[in-house]
């Protein structure tokens, strides 16, 4: 008996904590398997499946409450303008969606579903915040299996970050993209990578294939959804988007360094100093130290950005910002769009290439729709929503585009009508070193006295040519097109088209940019995105020239006009000057009106 | 006394327990992205021979030294006058191929390089079915530069031995391997590494095999377990012989028979090849061997039991001429067979 209490006491005191501890653990894995189902359901919510009819299907996922949904190019273009997506809600429900924009070379395309304004739409975060070992899965279609309306969830490990996948013989190129193990199969394109937690951090779309078929082998890639934001604004457009050059090759040299091999002497960074044999240190706010690292920064940003470089020649470092070019002519991206890259299907596929391993994306092979699924009917254009796409070329919907010019003209109109200006308009002006002035901008003539000097524009001949004043890289030219752009309605100002939304030197700040081409110029204006406020008017006498800049500041009212009167002019890397507007006339001459009438 | 030794046994289980009681509360995620971290910078990316239709001329490697001692898979890629070596931080070197063992068809590398990262094998793990792996490899060539490895997650699905085979050929190794469920046998994954969920290295990734049985493409590591003393052997430089499975064998090999030459009986896994006799007027004779010699070497490479000694000799013509190190009287004594006069 003596010796079975010590005994007694001992099981209590062993077994006390270790139930403890098992109560504990469990409690931990309840957490953990119902913060998973949490995460699953909440991801799950936004995710579509993308029904093409004939052309087979995809995924997708809505990023806002409005409709729009992001897909791929790969997945939506086969499908045409009008499509069928499916979201798991209430058992399933189907709607119709309408294509808006097109990235061919980046593979992203957006569409909207229609029929509701609050769509359940995914959480975003910061895809730089994904690190290779985070948990993640992906929410999607495989095999077009969702013929009950509900995805398919796989789960896996984030396996590398900031990867680069070649263009594999078309358009397609994955820069900075994230590679993961969860299942990425045939149908899971354009759909969703979500963290552990729900959270949108990538599109999927394309995998590493080899010897075992167009099947997952534990190597597929998404999109980050950094990029996608970037080129969000692009793609609300309406436009066939362009992917971005620095008009510049870069290679690394037998020291591991990303030096300058090759520059074009009419590119931007040509223009800001980046010269052959400079040492590439930083693109985009990152450190370059692999050619794959400067192609993946050129990749997520589109054509027209403003990014910062920093380069270094003979140790000392240079730090500028660049405005990216486009590599494609208008031509050349209409051409290969238009014919959309169809890689072969498992069926028909020939033996990769030597070595071939990453080839191309995983678009579902049409003989793997399985029979009778939602979606089969031809996509021809609801009734109801026939009105929302407009064919232009150059666009995958004009009629997104046309909506937002007339967002922008709404905004310029609410400062002034305009049209009912008069005839010319003259500005009394004060520069930084107290000269001054009156510039008159008539309708056909540009004309006053500037640092001593007499100029008199006639907007006629090649107006290239006519940049004066000196130095200030054509403000007198970029004033009359800021009256025009004004005054004339955009039909009648020559062509002009909303780019998207884009940043400034300030890189941080996007504006709403509207391109307009008059005569041999392009100007860009951009505007406040929450005021709708013009801020900066860049004027390119010739594409591969600095624009003259003016930034526009002090609004107030005159005579009903509401006006700048503070004008930053730069050009190229100098500002020019600081023009202070003392007095606008604008309003038309009341004596005009009256003494054509007496004529 | 009794007491005592209950009141012991009892405080023993109470401090197990309170060992246990913390392992359930680690931060999962931030574990596992250090872990990843750290697993990475012990990778190292190879580049040799290859290039042609299907045969990637890149696979990977671990370090397995501070010194820059590189444990890969043995295969055509270091068949290649320069190999080239670049590290998780992007540095390049040249690598020596130091040696081989065939049977397990692992290689170890050497650069000239200090205080490196590594693997410490003495920490090696050795998972079972249902436990969680994580494989780092440069699997497809997708990192370049200083880009990091790839890191896949899966479970154990069995341990078992290998039976599989390289297009005809069937693979050397017959022991226990790690079959994964994730799809770790990529191009280039070849000389990657399997760990557990801390880091700890578990087994080799081989090359690319099929089940003999059924066709399929295996996910498997070779464990550490196994690996371990064939290691030793390599970074001693113990070299084992180099018989490439893929190589032909003579039409008319090489025999004790032919050389004239009787081992003491073969009783042992590894009986060591211990000379009984010689025959009179025999190849063996004319090399000079005697009774009790111990054959140590042939063609410089190792042979430490009687069944290599065979293998060895068979990959080699009659005709051919087999430099042989023996141990007599204590004494290295070097001998040749098929000589020519």
């Amino acid at each position: 008996m003596h010796r079975v209490t010590p005994l007694l006491i001992c099981l209590t005191l062993v077994s006390l904590p270790w139930l403890h501890a098992e109560a504990a653990e469990m409690d931990v894995v309840l957490k953990a398997e119902q913060a998973r189902i949490d995460a699953v359901a909440k991801a799950s919510a936004s995710t579509i499946s993308v029904f093409a009819g004939a052309a087979g299907g995809g995924s997708g996922v809505i990023i806002s409450p409005d409709g729009y949904a992001v897909t791929n190019f790969h997945v939506a273009d086969p499908a045409g303008n009008f499509m069928k997506c499916s979201m798991p809600e209430d058992g399933g429900k189907v709607y119709d969606a309408v294509i808006v924009g097109v990235d061919p070379v980046g593979d992203v395309a957006v569409i909207k579903l229609l029929g509701r304004d609050d769509f359940p739409a995914a959480e975003i975060v910061d895809s730089n915040s994904v690190q290779a070992g985070d948990w993640c899965f992906a929410v999607g279609n495989p095999f077009l299996l969702a013929t009950d309306l509900q995805p398919t969830v796989t789960w896996g490990i984030v396996s590398g970050v900031h990867r680069y996948q070649y263009p594999a013989g078309t358009l397609l190129e994955y820069t900075d993209c994230i590679q993961t193990n969860a299942a990425i199969n045939p149908g899971n394109s354009g759909g969703p990578l979500f963290n552990d937690k729900g959270q949108l951090i990538g599109i999927n779309g394309r995998g590493s294939f080899e010897k075992r078929g167009r099947v997952n082998v534990g190597v597929g890639y998404a999109i980050s959804i950094n990029q996608v934001m970037n080129f969000l604004g692009y793609l609300k457009s309406g436009r066939i988007i362009d992917h971005a050059t620095l008009g510049a090759t870069v290679s690394t040299d037998t020291e591991g360094r990303v030096v300058v091999t090759n520059i074009l002497s009419s590119s931007d960074a040509y223009r800001r100093g980046l010269r052959y044999g400079d040492e590439i240190v930083s693109f985009g706010n990152r450190e370059i130290t692999t050619v794959n690292g400067f192609k993946n920064i050129l990749g997520i940003y589109p054509r027209g950005w403003s990014i910062p470089l920093s380069y270094r020649r003979e140790g000392k470092r240079f730090d500028t910002v660049v405005r990216l070019a486009g590599v494609h002519s208008r031509r050349e991206l209409l051409e290969k769009s238009g014919n959309a890259p169809i890689p072969p299907s498992p069926e028909e596929s020939p033996a990769p290439k030597e070595g071939e391993e990453k080839e191309g994306d995983d678009k579902p092979s049409r003989p793997m729709k399985p029979p009778g699924h939602p979606g089969t009917e031809e996509a021809k254009p609801p009734e109801e929503w026939k009105h929302l796409h407009a064919e232009k070329t150059g666009y995958a919907n004009y009629q997104f585009n046309e909506a937002h010019q007339q967002r922008l003209r709404k905004a310029l109109d609410a400062l002034g009508d305009w049209g009912q200006s008069g005839e010319t308009w003259s500005m009394e002006y004060t520069l930084v070193d107290n000269d001054s002035g009156t510039i008159h901008i008539g309708p056909m003539t540009v004309e006053g006295k500037m640092a001593g000097v007499n100029h008199n524009l006639e907007m006629t001949g090649d107006l290239t040519q006519k940049l004066e004043p000196a130095g200030s890289g054509g403000l007198f030219l970029t004033l009359y097109t800021w009256k025009r752009l004004l005054k004339e309605k955009f039909e009648t100002f020559g062509e002009v088209y909303y780019l998207g939304t884009a940043p400034r030197r300030d890189f941080d700040v996007q504006y709403d940019v509207l391109v307009g081409l008059y005569d041999a110029l392009e100007i860009r204006a951009y505007f406040d995105q929450k005021t709708g406020q013009l801020m900066v008017l860049e004027m390119f006498p010739e594409s591969d020239s600095d624009p003259c800049e003016i930034e526009f500041s002090d609004y107030r009212e005159s005579d009903g006009y509401t006006l700048p009167h503070r004008m930053v002019v730069r050009f190229g890397d100098d500002p020019f000057d600081i023009v202070t507007i003392k007095k606008w006339t604008v309003a038309p001459k009341d004596n005009k009106p009256a003494s054509e009438k007496g004529a | 006394m009794q007491r005592n030794a209950f009141a012991k046994l009892g405080l023993l289980i109470v401090a197990a327990c309170c060992v246990a009681l913390p392992t359930g509360s680690l931060n999962a995620e931030s574990t596992l992205r250090e872990v990843t971290q750290d697993v990475q910078r012990k990778i190292v990316k190879i580049y040799g021979a290859g290039g042609l239709r299907g045969l990637e001329s890149y696979q990977s490697g671990s370090l397995i030294s501070p010194e820059g001692h590189i444990l890969t898979a043995w295969s055509y890629v270091l068949d290649s006058s320069v190999i080239t070596i670049v590290l998780d931080d992007g540095r390049h070197f040249v690598a020596e191929l130091s040696a081989a063992d065939p049977r397990f068809g692992i290689a170890l590398l050497k650069i000239d390089a200090q205080n490196l990262p590594y693997f410490n094998l003495d920490e090696g793990v050795s998972p079972q079915a249902g436990d969680r792996i994580l494989s780092f490899s440069n699997l497809f060539g997708i990192a370049a530069g200083d880009e990091a490895a790839s890191v896949l997650s899966g479970y154990v699905s069995a341990v078992t031995p290998l039976e599989a085979r390289r297009s005809a050929f069937p693979s050397a190794y017959h022991g226990p391997v790690l079959i994964v469920d994730a799809i770790v046998n990529n191009p280039g994954a070849a000389g990657g590494v399997l760990t557990d969920q801390q880091g700890n290295f578990a087994g080799l990734l081989g090359k690319e095999l099929r089940s003999s049985r059924n066709d399929i493409w295996l996910n498997y590591a070779i464990p550490i377990a196994q690996l371990r003393e064939p290691i030793e052997d390599l970074l001693a430089g113990r070299s084992r012989p180099v018989v490439d499975p893929e190589m032909e064998k003579p039409l008319t090999p090489l025999t004790l028979k032919h050389a004239g030459l009787v081992l003491v009986p073969d009783v042992l896994d590894k009986t060591p090849p211990y000379v009984e006799r010689v025959e009179k007027g025999s190849l063996a004779e004319s090399a000079k061997l005697q009774p009790d010699d111990l054959i140590l070497y042939a063609d410089g490479t190792l042979i430490p039991s009687q069944k290599a000694l065979i293998e060895k000799l068979s990959y080699m013509d009659r005709d051919d001429i087999v430099s042989l190190t023996v141990l007599r009287d204590g004494q290295l004594v070097e001998l040749t067979l098929n000589e020519l006069q």
